[in-house]
């Protein structure tokens, strides 16, 4: 009852902003069609279903692939893994990178300046080949995907978190924990979190568009989730030696991929403009 | 004042400026007529959010984007603004009319040199060519009293002080010579010393070349320094008009005498210790009474103030009100005395001493700007916050601290709250080592000392409800049983007039007196020996002040507390504290007794913060002494006496080379100069004690 409440008013926040309702209206789409998946799909995802490389046509809709699978069948499956995983892999990456930031920031001193150049070192290197050096060394699986993922993305969640705590650190009411001999742990989690847990939540969700890019660019690239379990990512490099015969296997993909990823980008502008109404 | 032109410089008749809001149109200032004569100053007093500033802005028609001159005339000599196109407007604003704005910093452009700016407004308005331009900036510069004028118009913003920056915009403002000159709180956030050399550039500038003035500001001490004439603004309306004299003495309209009730007040002797504040708050727009606009808050309503509008009416003094029953004895006699609450000031001795600091020294780094700190070439100096600081404080009295900024005094406070870490000096409370940071002190120390600090937007968690602010600390402390809380939560709340209908509400709900409000009953629910506040009424209206004013000193009687009161409103220390340090610095050049301090001898900086204060009674007549130029940077304090530098009684060459001696005048009393005691008793008292 009560969680019906809370969830009516954030709809109805979330209304205020045009931004935050196209984007929530996308990803609602996406996320309905993954749940739903099994029953709005046509066809298995895997097996095949007759001739290679079929034009659009009333029976695919979107064609066939280059073994013959349906790629509206596919393209459907792929939104579990992207949607799935990629959330997954962001909220890891916050739950080591927020604590680290809010302590860099909250602490200071030795501890700051030990977080923060380790920061600075993963930062150092280009994203991609983190994931690179994960997966070629450990072997590719759903599960190192992820980890590799949010490894990726402690650095910048660390630093974002640090400068907001640092921020907060000055404020009064902090002061007044202090004064009343708060714990460490209840300040961090207590008071200073709740307070910068919205910033944390806009840049997430900008985040989780990266991840998505990031699962599709490892898939392009054959280092993503092994196959035949479909995936955005690897039915683009699969379609790509076609692009030019026959685009849908490419455009398809790639488009639900784009429109995710802006779907979450506008939801992320729309949380934000709303937060700052407040 | 008014000369032989026989016409107004501005006459407004009837003004009604409309918002369009989410809720429908609201009137934010109805019923407006004023008149503004050649050489004259028209103070605009109220509490904010009653449209002074809107006022301001639609005497240059203009106005916010949706709101919109609804009726009414505003003739500027004899011109309707209303009527006219912006390419005229644009004619009239800056040059006719000009405006000085409250922050200064705002006004200034950042990137562009002080010289530019104010050469732009003679080529835009006067078409005069760059020469000429400059030597006439230059010109109005000296005027103004900045020192080294060449030098100024090549500064940028950044390179000169708050008090420089206004005298830049008041120069701006006179460059095109205009007719009238709107004032919006100018001296509003300025340092008192500083804001006394601007009133004084004022009163200069309006004596000397008669500029015509429409001051706005809600300190009624700098209105009656400044205006001829006074307006009485309250939600939307002028409640009352008159000479600066009547209003100040004999005042008709209930809200002006409350107003002037809710001013703490050096002069009026500390023996009427509780102010009057005004009950309530300035209603909403859309919320506004049938009858009298003041009807709920005055304490005089009548069946008819609550069913029909007043209309201005003439006083047999000249002014104008609108009350019913304006004239009637019993108005003025509420502002003339005041119901003495608490039994005058308690002893500050044979109370038990809490707090003992014997030479307290707090350094900070100091923050290296630009990017010669990168290279390490240059030697990173220290801050001296607090330098060698004394005190005691004991049970059921007060301590205020009063100061400039940037003297030291919230860096004292927070050391002593174990905020920051002291470097050397013993800090002993009730009989506990505490010379250390609150993480190291003992636990069950910890609710003895707490602190209410400034600024109300930012003392309570957003996230936290009020009823679970004020009852952590209740179970931190297990001040009462756990099932008590709940209860010992609505007690606080009661106790600081906020009511059991708050204790769910979120810090967002709630107005700045009233965030306080919530911060006195946190700070008290532990019942603790000792309490630090931190200018905990700078950022209040005058009437939420002299509430909130009121409670401190309620609890504090109630719990026996020890208080360390920092202001830098002298008025306000005056009717709260039984002793007084003045600081500047990091460190204390005079303390002593109140009553005491605020009487000869005075240290020669304590009588010229006494000579800076405003006070709201245009009839205290007071030697003027001005300090020159802006506290110096306590990274490099002068030698000898630190206050050599800017002292107006400095005697000779010891001042610079030696460290003054604390001279007793008696046991309490101590001041640091290298004056004797006798000599400084010969001073005359600042304020003329009648």
């Amino acid at each position: 009852m009560q969680g019906a409440a809370w969830l009516g008013k954030r709809i109805a926040e979330l209304r205020r902003s045009r931004s935050a309702t196209v984007g929530a209206v996308i990803i609602s789409f996406w996320v309905f069609i993954g749940l739903a998946a099994p029953l709005v799909s046509p066809y298995s995802p895997t097996e095949i279903q007759g001739a290679r490389l079929q034009p659009p046509s009333l029976e695919h809709w979107l064609g066939t692939d280059h073994l013959g699978r349906d790629v509206l069948s596919r393209l459907f499956w792929g939104t579990r893994m992207v949607l799935f995983l990629a959330p997954i892999s962001v909220l890891l990456g916050i739950m080591i990178a927020a604590p680290l930031g809010l302590m860099s920031g909250y602490v200071g001193g030795r501890l700051d300046a030990f977080i923060m150049r380790a920061v600075d070192i993963l930062l150092s290197f280009p994203t991609l080949l983190i994931y690179i050096l994960i997966i070629t060394s450990i072997g590719s699986s759903v599960i190192i995907v992820v980890i590799a993922i949010s490894l990726g993305s402690i650095p910048p969640i660390t630093r974002i978190v640090r400068s907001l705590a640092l921020d907060e650190r000055t404020k009064d009411y902090v002061n007044a924990a202090r004064l009343r001999g708060e714990r460490r742990r209840y300040i961090l989690l207590r008071e200073i979190l709740p307070n910068v847990s919205g910033p944390i939540i806009v840049d997430s969700c900008i985040r989780v568009g990266y991840a998505i890019m990031a699962i599709g660019s490892l898939g392009f690239l054959g280092l993503g989730i092994p196959p035949p379990t479909p995936d955005w990512g690897g039915m683009i490099n699969e379609g790509r030696k076609w692009i030019f015969s026959m685009p849908w296997t490419v455009v398809a993909p790639a488009a639900a991929l784009s429109s995710v990823v802006i779907g979450l980008n506008l939801l992320a502008d729309g949380v934000r403009e709303i937060a700052q109404q407040r | 004042m008014q000369q032989s032109t026989p016409e107004p410089v501005l006459q407004v008749d009837d003004l009604e400026v409309a918002y369009a809001t989410r809720l429908g149109a609201v009137k934010a200032v109805r019923n407006v007529s004023f008149e503004i004569w050649p050489g004259e100053a028209l103070g605009l007093v109220g509490e904010s959010g009653c449209g002074k500033s809107t006022l301001a802005f639609a005497m240059m028609n203009h106005v916010a984007k949706n709101a919109e001159v609804a009726g009414g005339r505003i003739l500027f000599r004899g011109e309707d603004m209303v009527r006219k196109s912006g390419r005229e407007l644009n004619r009239i604003r800056g040059n006719k009319i000009a405006m000085v704005y409250q922050d200064p910093m705002a006004a200034l452009n950042p990137s562009l040199r002080i010289g530019l700016q104010l050469a732009e407004v003679l080529m835009e308005h006067k078409g005069a060519a760059g020469d000429d331009a400059r030597a006439e900036c230059i010109r109005m510069l000296e005027r103004v009293h900045m020192p080294d004028p060449p030098a100024i118009m090549e500064r940028f913003r950044h390179q000169l002080s708050g008090g420089q920056q206004q005298r830049v915009l008041i120069a701006m403002a006179l460059l095109t010579n205009p007719s009238l000159l709107i004032m919006d709180e100018p001296t509003t956030g300025l340092d008192v010393t500083v804001e006394a050399g601007i009133l004084d550039l004022i009163a200069e500038l309006k004596r000397a070349f008669g500029v015509t003035i429409l001051f706005i500001s809600h300190n009624l001490g700098v209105i009656s320094r400044i205006a001829d004439r006074v307006a009485v603004m309250y939600a939307g309306e002028l409640v009352e008009q008159g000479s600066v004299q009547e209003i100040f003495r004999d005042p008709q309209h209930p809200y002006t005498a409350a107003l002037l009730g809710c001013v703490p007040k050096i002069s009026a002797g500390r023996q009427q210790r509780a102010l009057q504040p005004i009950p309530g708050k300035v209603p909403a727009l859309h919320k506004m009474p049938k009858g009298c606009i003041f009807e709920p808050r005055c304490d005089r309503a009548q069946d008819r103030c609550r069913s029909d509008h007043p209309d201005i009416v003439e006083t047999a003094a000249g002014g104008a009100v609108r009350c019913f029953f304006a004239g009637s004895p019993e108005i003025a006699e509420a502002a003339g005395t005041q119901s003495a609450a608490g039994e005058g000031g308690h002893a500050a001795s044979g109370e038990e001493v809490v707090l003992r600091i014997e030479g307290l020294r707090s350094y900070y780094k100091a923050q290296e700007a630009g990017l010669g700190g990168l290279d390490g070439r240059h030697k990173r100096g220290f801050v001296k916050a607090v330098d060698d600081v004394s005190l005691t404080a004991r049970q059921n009295s007060t301590i205020g601290i009063v100061g400039e900024s940037g003297c030291g005094k919230t860096t004292l406070a927070k050391c002593i709250a174990g905020l920051a870490s002291p470097k050397s000096g013993e800090m002993d409370f009730i009989g506990v080592d505490v010379a250390r940071v609150v993480e190291q002190r003992p636990r069950e120390l910890l609710k003895e000392l707490q602190m209410i600090f400034q600024n109300p937007e930012s003392t309570l968690n957003p996230r936290r409800s009020v009823g679970e602010a004020i009852a952590r600390p209740l179970q931190l402390f297990g001040t009462v049983p756990p099932r008590e809380i709940r209860n010992e939560v609505v007690r606080l709340l009661e106790a600081v007039r906020l009511g059991e209908s708050y204790y769910d509400r979120l810090p967002r709900q709630l107005s700045g007196g009233e965030k306080q409000r919530v911060a006195l009953a946190r700070a008290f629910a532990g019942r603790p020996t000792l309490v630090l506040c931190d200018e905990p009424l700078s950022s209040l209206d005058v009437s939420v002040q002299a509430a909130v004013m009121n409670l401190l000193l309620e609890l504090q009687q109630k719990f026996e507390t020890a208080m360390l009161f920092i202001s830098h409103d002298l008025s306000v220390v005056y009717q709260l504290c039984d002793q007084v340090a003045v600081m500047y610095l990091g460190q204390f050049c005079e303390i002593g007794p109140t009553e005491a301090l605020f009487a000869p001898p005075y240290h020669p900086y304590t009588e010229a913060l006494l000579s800076a204060v405003p006070i709201p009674d245009p009839s205290v007549e007071r030697t003027d002494i001005r300090l020159s130029g802006a506290v110096p940077s306590a990274l490099d304090p002068p030698s000898g006496c630190r206050f050599h530098t800017r002292c107006p009684r400095k005697i000779g060459p010891i001042c610079e080379t030696e460290a003054p001696p604390l001279r007793e005048v008696t046991d309490a009393h101590r001041i640091r100069c290298h004056i004797e005691i006798d000599d400084l008793k010969a001073v005359a008292p600042v304020l003329d004690p009648k």
